[in-house]
């Protein structure tokens, strides 16, 4: 049975001058896993809330061609009917989380649906088993955090066991051990129970090894459909932001076929023979600070909120003016409090926070800054500059996209003119819900900076960006950090908190991007020239 | 405010007691001008919250509440040219006119206050104690699309209460300037319906918008069902029946008069007690959400 069926699909939103669904024509069986790829604003999210019902009836708009989700025609029947055989995950739990426990959360759907209460009972008990979130029914939703909310929006999709699930984004608040495991758990529903996953993500190198194919878009059309080794294949030829750091990896070393997962990659090398064989220890040597006037120094800082437990324990941090530093840990482990305190938002129970000078923090939220109705109300003209948005300074904030907004924010808490630039500026997941390309461009802005003098703390889940735009990182877990030092140092050592390039290659030699670990194939090929001539710009330092 | 699920007798009362009680407690302070027994409701509402372990959140809405109840009771003197015992005289005002202030137009702005407060307690006390989403499921069974608009509301409160937080912050972080009130207020208005779009497309997702009639969840009635509904059915029959029987009568205009008898101090003793005997007894409390859940088990 045919999942979703898109027959020449064109749809265009209120007042918009471009269709986000361009002529599309694509069919979804039952029991695919199919992860959607794209850019920014290629229309992934948009054929997804066109397979939930959301578009056009809450979105309006202009629909032409047919789309039927399980044989239902999406232009007659509305997000409320299309329920019944489907289960949607947005990007931002916080907004879809509709009641006041988990356990109400969960029952919600079924209720609508008229069930029965002993079948509610028992849905409710078996989304949460499967989910992980047993111990979780009875606590209150304001109450959890952004991996907890997104584990329980995801069980209330499910709840209802709908034939087709549809999932926006679904690990991008997630901290990589969360994310896999979000992953693990749609490869299991898919396996066992045979529901249709239709998968929009940007990190294509957690996702792909689960798939079944893959659909690339581009200007809202299809670019590519096909599996994933086909789908890296044409990625490498047509569209370098979309290929995986593994892919990426083996082509700049003149190595084929494109892997597919970590596994996939070192079986290729090691058939070539060149595996190096490293085991790193997870022993990442201390950065030692001795700067006089260090831009932050965090000495003995504990959090300890009343009536609840510590959040920091007695956190000590050295950082030196444009030293770029990455913090990393789970959810919850301490990040954004420790970026809260350093910029002064909130005082600390005990220990001391000593800057060198002004803090800016950009928080993960960029539209919470923009509250004018021109860009160049926003910022002075020459932070505006800084961030190359100065021929939009005439444009509305929020018709700009979401990378463009992320540096509209950045120029904001930067300022210009009068302004002391800061001394320190940190940054709270700056990536989250960024394509690849986005986050070198912003990757590049942040080592501009860096090269003024100014020194940076970005708390990131993605290990990938940390490698890019960080010379340090130190690992955060329950408020204390477990390790701080060269990012080759604790980026290569870890099973998570890893590229995949570490991944790929154990560790060896401390590289973390693909082409540095190609230079490390090739020597270990012996091998002088890179085969590969494309320019290196979506993994460059 | 948000209701706190903690382990308490009221807590593991159903909601539909739980609103009984509450309303229950607020009928004395409608029927009642007497101090006395607004006094009593409001100490009543005030111990109930604390026994239930809502003391914080009522305290919150304590200190909230009495700039406006002090404002009630200041006014009315000013405004009012009842009342023959004139305790002060201010002269002219542009215009209000002649300021004499009587004792009894003071005292009667007392009783508005303390109306006010008693009355202001009871909502948080309902905010703090009855789940939301019960009373939800409740409406639901009544009336589709007022549960829809209680459903978005109740659950916008939070979320913009969140926005608000971190948009605050945002603008701390802002080098330069800080940009007007209106501008605030128009980016916090544009946030906020963006978000009730987010919110409505999430209730349409979860099957909302074809919503049936849901099926009566028949728990039985608990020991703390029957204690709380026994309070409020108490707390009736006390406020009808001492309203009726004339017992704290209180009047104040044009002179104070009113009865501060026997009958008046237990009225006011019972209506304080009523409410709080049901906390005796803390054999079999769990949170709601758990009895709820072992009654659907059990159908």
């Amino acid at each position: 049975m045919t999942s979703l069926a898109l027959e020449r699909l064109t749809y265009r939103y209120p007042a918009a001058a471009a269709p986000a669904l361009d002529d599309v024509t694509l069919r979804i069986e039952e029991g695919e896993l199919v992860v959607l790829a794209g850019r920014s604003g290629s229309g992934k999210s948009t054929l997804l809330r066109l397979a939930s019902g959301l578009v056009p009836h809450v979105h309006g708009g202009r629909v032409s061609g047919e789309a039927r989700v399980a044989g239902m025609d999406v232009r007659e029947h509305g997000p409320g009917e299309l329920a019944t055989v489907t289960g949607s995950l947005f990007q931002d739990p916080e907004t879809q989380i509709v009641m006041g426990t988990v356990r109400n959360e969960l029952a919600f759907p079924l209720e609508n649906r008229g069930e029965s209460p002993a079948a509610i009972a028992r849905g409710v008990e078996e989304a949460a088993l499967a989910l992980g979130i047993a111990h979780l029914l009875e606590r209150p939703t304001h109450a959890l955090s952004g991996g907890e909310l997104q584990r329980v929006a995801l069980a209330a999709a499910l709840v209802g066991r709908p034939q087709l699930v549809l999932l926006d984004e679904p690990t991008s608040q997630l901290d990589p051990v969360a994310g896999d495991e979000l992953i693990g758990l749609l490869r299991r529903l898919n396996e066992e129970w045979g529901t249709t996953i239709l998968l929009a993500e940007h990190r294509l190198e957690r996702c792909l090894t689960a798939a079944d194919r893959v659909i690339a878009m581009a200007d809202g059309r299809i670019a590519c459909d096909a599996d994933p080794a086909g789908f890296l294949a044409w990625a490498h030829s047509s569209a370098p932001a979309l290929e995986t750091p593994g892919a990426r990896l083996l082509a700049t070393a003149g190595l084929g076929p494109p892997p597919v997962g970590v596994k996939q990659a070192r079986a290729t090398l090691r058939a070539a023979g060149a595996l190096p064989d490293a085991r790193r220890s997870l022993h990442a040597e201390q950065v030692q600070n001795v700067t006089h006037r260090p831009a932050l120094r965090l000495r003995g800082v504990w959090v300890e909120p009343k009536g609840e437990p510590a959040i920091l324990r007695g956190v000590d941090l050295s950082i030196a003016p444009g030293e770029r530093v990455a913090l990393m840990g789970r959810n919850g482990a301490g990040k954004s409090t420790l970026l809260r305190h350093v910029a002064g938002l909130a005082s600390p129970t005990r220990g001391k926070v000593q800057t060198g000078g002004r803090v800016a923090l950009l928080l993960q939220n960029p539209n919470d800054y923009l509250v004018h109705e021109r860009v160049v109300e926003e910022a002075p003209r020459d932070a505006l500059d800084a961030v190359g948005l100065s021929h939009l300074a005439d444009r509305h904030p929020r018709d700009l996209s979401g990378g463009e907004r992320q540096r509209l924010a950045l120029a904001i808490v930067l300022g210009g003119g009068d302004v002391e630039p800061p001394a320190l500026l940190c940054l709270d997941e700056p990536t989250r819900g960024m394509d690849r390309a986005h986050k070198a461009d912003l990757a590049v802005l942040l080592g501009r900076l860096a090269a003024t003098g100014t020194a940076l703390l970005v708390a990131t889940h993605d290990p990938e960006f940390a490698a890019a735009v960080a010379d340090r990182v130190v690992l955060l877990a329950d408020g204390a950090p477990i390790a701080d030092g060269a990012a080759a140092d604790v980026l290569a050592g870890g099973w998570y908190f890893a590229t995949e390039t570490a991944r790929i290659l154990r560790g060896a030699g401390g590289a973390l991007d693909p082409d540095a670990g190609a230079a490390l194939v090739r020597a270990q090929l012996g091998v002088a020239h890179p085969p590969d001539p494309r320019p290196t710009e979506v993994y460059r330092r | 405010m948000s209701v706190r699920r903690s382990t308490s007798p009221l807590h593991a009362a159903r909601a539909a007691v739980g609103c009984a009680l509450c309303a229950a407690l607020a009928l004395p302070a409608l029927l009642f001008d007497s101090p006395l027994v607004l006094g009593a409701v409001v100490v009543a509402v005030l111990a109930t919250g604390a026994a239930a372990g809502a003391g914080q959140a009522l305290r919150r809405a304590l200190l909230l509440a009495l700039p406006f109840v002090l404002v009630i009771a200041l006014l009315n003197p000013l405004i009012t040219r009842n009342g023959l015992t004139v305790i002060a005289r201010l002269g002219e005002a542009p215009v209000l006119g002649r300021l004499d202030v009587t004792l009894e137009a003071l005292v009667y702005g007392v009783v508005l206050g303390l109306r006010a407060l008693a009355l202001i307690l009871c909502c948080a006390l309902y905010a703090a104690v009855v789940d939301p989403d019960e009373v939800l499921r409740l409406f639901r069974r009544v009336s589709f699309r007022s549960a829809l608009t209680a459903t978005l509301a109740t659950r916008m409160i939070p979320v913009l209460q969140r926005d608000g937080r971190r948009m605050a912050d945002a603008q701390r972080c802002r080098a330069g300037t800080p940009p007007s009130r209106v501008a605030l207020v128009r980016a916090v208005a544009a946030g906020a319906l963006d978000r009730a779009v987010d919110v409505a497309a999430a209730l349409e997702v979860r099957g909302y918008g074809t919503a049936r009639r849901p099926p009566r969840v028949r728990a039985p009635w608990s020991r703390h069902d029957l204690a709380f509904a026994a309070a409020a059915l108490a707390l009736v029959a006390l406020a009808v029946g001492g309203r009726m029987a004339g017992a704290a009568a209180f009047g104040t205009y044009p002179l104070l008069h009113g009865s501060w008898g026997a009958g008046a101090w237990a009225l006011a003793a019972a209506l304080v007690a009523a409410p709080l005997l049901p906390f005796l007894d803390r054999r079999g409390v769990e949170p709601r959400a758990a009895a709820l859940a072992a009654a659907w088990g059990r159908r």
